[in-house]
């Protein structure tokens, strides 16, 4: 169990330093970095010195070195938009990021579990049918379109809530809606389809032939195991519901890292993108990592090796 | 006589059978998944016979007729079916030229990403240990950043070395959607390794690459042409997705994604027809790959298929 633990942390590293192989490469695919990190006009007396500054004269496996070193030590560098810390201007936006993905997150694991659990249980009726429609809806429709169009109706048109910017809840409303639609689909479509399997199983049979209330059936029973494949893809969800934040939270202006994302990309800021992308993904790494060890405790089926 | 009655015996032989075959291809016919095709047409009409289907000049802006409504509302008109964009061109044609983008880009994509991945999948299952274990690691890190993410870095960086046009997009997709192939290749490859038939391939000495390509990879087709299908449908949402933050088409040019970002400063002046058509054709175009998806993995499932002829049996 230890060495399975100790597998899965060193597979997170293992990951991140993918990760890091990445965004690294990606800086150096348009070309010269000193030229995109440095201020715009600079001479090439300054370009010489930045490059000295941030060892870009070294060679290439010297650099990613240095670059992997100052990351550990949270320095990614100083932002070509805002000249300031990378670091510093990231961890101003995290909290809104946080509420906002939070919110949705919560909601559209909640809304998806209840809507899959009730569409598997009455299946073939109209909820199954409504429920299924909107998972394939949920799935089609693009985050950023569903955001614009719900700005058209409920602020543009019925005056009902904010466009954009943060405040209190009527602020996030809105937003919430449009980054947890797709989740509320996905975990739909996902515990529908395992909780199916789960009521056909043997051992909920059994559980009924002993008498039980169809509602301890379905709750004790059934639920937990029908919600393990919804759990695993925790990490997935995560990386998903980031991706659908950069869409929402540019179209309704929300200050948080998804949109730096987007003006980061845009202005091509390359210490700021690679941090936010290094910082994503170790919280996506982060996620799976308690998943895997979240199993160890709840599932004596799994055995580790 | 009797000749001849061996002739009218082989006549209505010939005409059963051909009978038999005209229902057959009416029973295929009202089996052909017309929800999805119906909502794929506008993409592959559009996009195959763009020009000749242009109302007006798709470039021609003209500010006099700025922001018409659509044709059936107060203010359209029927030359603008329906209704001008925020520079007065036509937005039907703007749609129409759009879809040309988006064709490309997803049919490419779903290529390169598919081959890219159906590769590393089988190599990864075929091979096992260590280049395994390698390639796993890779499709780790890739789904640890949000898809997105990793399609805007890929596809800005290559539009600021100088690679114009669509190829941007077309290669961030490549880079950025070929993992589920390799996850799904390489489990499918992991249980047909263990057959019969591939184990006799290799007694008669068939080399490893033979095997990868004569045995495994036409056990793995069925489940590809159902992945690239949904795929298509996520080439286009990222497409669109790129478009609509700044990445992807460039104007003069458009696609849908970029007319609604585009339009996106004027719906507060109640423009709405310009999001609106856009995105509704981008849902139901994803919507369609969606569908036909499912509808292959059951149309090529032998197991599916027993089942719904059991079920339409009972």
């Amino acid at each position: 169990m230890r060495r399975y633990i100790l597998t899965r942390i060193l597979l997170g590293v293992i990951t991140l330093i993918g990760v890091s192989i990445i965004v690294f490469v990606a800086a150096r695919l348009s070309g010269d970095v000193a030229r995109l990190m440095a201020p715009a006009n600079a001479s090439q007396e300054v370009l010489e010195a930045f490059r000295a500054k941030y060892g870009l004269d070294q060679p290439i496996p010297i650099q990613y070195f240095i670059f992997v070193r100052d990351a550990l030590r949270g320095d990614f560098g100083t932002s070509i938009a805002f000249n300031r810390p990378v670091m510093e201007i990231v961890m101003g936006r995290i909290p809104a990021t946080m509420e906002l993905g939070f919110a949705s997150f919560i909601l559209g694991n909640l809304l998806g579990i209840l809507l899959g659990i009730v569409s598997a249980i009455k299946r073939g009726t109209w909820l199954d049918w409504g429920s299924t429609t909107f998972s394939l809806f949920g799935q089609a429709i693009p985050g950023f379109w569903l955001a614009i169009m719900l700005m058209l109706i409920f602020s543009v048109t019925l005056h009902w809530l904010p466009t954009s910017g943060i405040g209190g809840i009527k602020h996030l409303i809105l937003p919430v809606i449009a980054t947890s639609w797709f989740t509320t689909a996905f975990v739909l479509r996902v515990t529908r389809s395992s909780m199916l399997d789960v009521l056909d199983s043997e051992y909920v049979k059994l559980a009924r032939l002993k008498g039980n209330s169809e509602y301890k059936v379905i709750f004790k029973h059934a639920l937990r195991n029908a919600l393990i494949p919804v759990v695993t893809m925790a990490g997935m969800q995560l990386a998903m519901l980031i991706g659908g934040l950069a869409f929402t939270e540019t179209v309704f202006s929300w200050p948080g890292i998804g949109i730096l994302m987007v003006t980061s990309i845009n202005a091509l800021d390359y210490p700021m993108i690679q941090a936010i992308t290094l910082i994503v993904s170790a919280s996506v790494v982060l996620i799976n990592l308690f998943v895997d060890l979240l199993f160890v405790v709840i599932d004596p089926r799994i055995k580790y090796e | 006589m009797k000749s001849g009655g061996v002739k009218t015996e082989i006549s209505r032989g010939s005409l059963n059978r051909y009978r038999i075959e005209v229902a057959r291809i009416g029973q295929w016919l009202t089996r052909l998944p017309f929800i999805p095709i119906i909502c794929l047409l506008p993409l592959f009409v559009f996009g195959i016979f763009g020009p000749l289907l242009y109302l007006h000049d798709p470039h021609a802006p003209n500010l006099l007729i700025a922001m018409q409504s659509p044709a059936w509302m107060a203010g359209g008109n029927w030359a603008y079916p329906l209704g001008t964009d925020q520079v007065g061109r036509d937005l039907l044609t703007r749609l129409i030229e759009g879809a040309r983008s988006s064709l490309i880009v997803a049919i490419f994509g779903v290529l390169f990403s598919g081959l890219l991945g159906i590769f590393l999948g089988i190599l990864a299952g075929f091979a096992g240990g260590k280049t395994d274990n390698f390639i796993m690691r890779i499709v780790d890190t890739f789904m640890a950043i949000p898809q997105i993410f990793l399609m805007l870095i890929i596809a800005a960086a290559l539009r600021r070395a100088g690679i114009l046009g669509l190829t941007p997009i077309i290669i961030a997709i490549a880079i950025s959607m070929w993992v589920p192939y390799a996850r799904m290749v390489r489990g499918e490859t992991l249980s047909l390794k263990q057959r019969e038939f591939v184990a006799l391939a290799r007694v008669t000495g068939c080399s490893s690459r033979r095997i990868m390509l004569k045995h495994i990879f036409p056990g793995v087709i069925n489940i590809i042409v159902v992945m690239a299908t949904t795929q298509l449908g996520g080439a286009i949402m990222a497409e669109a997705g790129m478009s609509f933050l700044g990445v992807g088409v460039q104007p003069p040019n458009t696609a849908w994604g970029l007319m609604i970002s585009e339009s996106n400063k004027y719906i507060t002046s109640g423009a709405w027809w310009i999001p609106t058509f856009a995105g509704i054709l981008i849902t139901i175009t994803i919507l369609g790959s969606n569908l036909l998806g499912d509808w292959l993995r059951d149309a090529l499932d032998p197991r599916t298929r027993q089942a719904m002829k059991k079920i339409k049996r009972n």
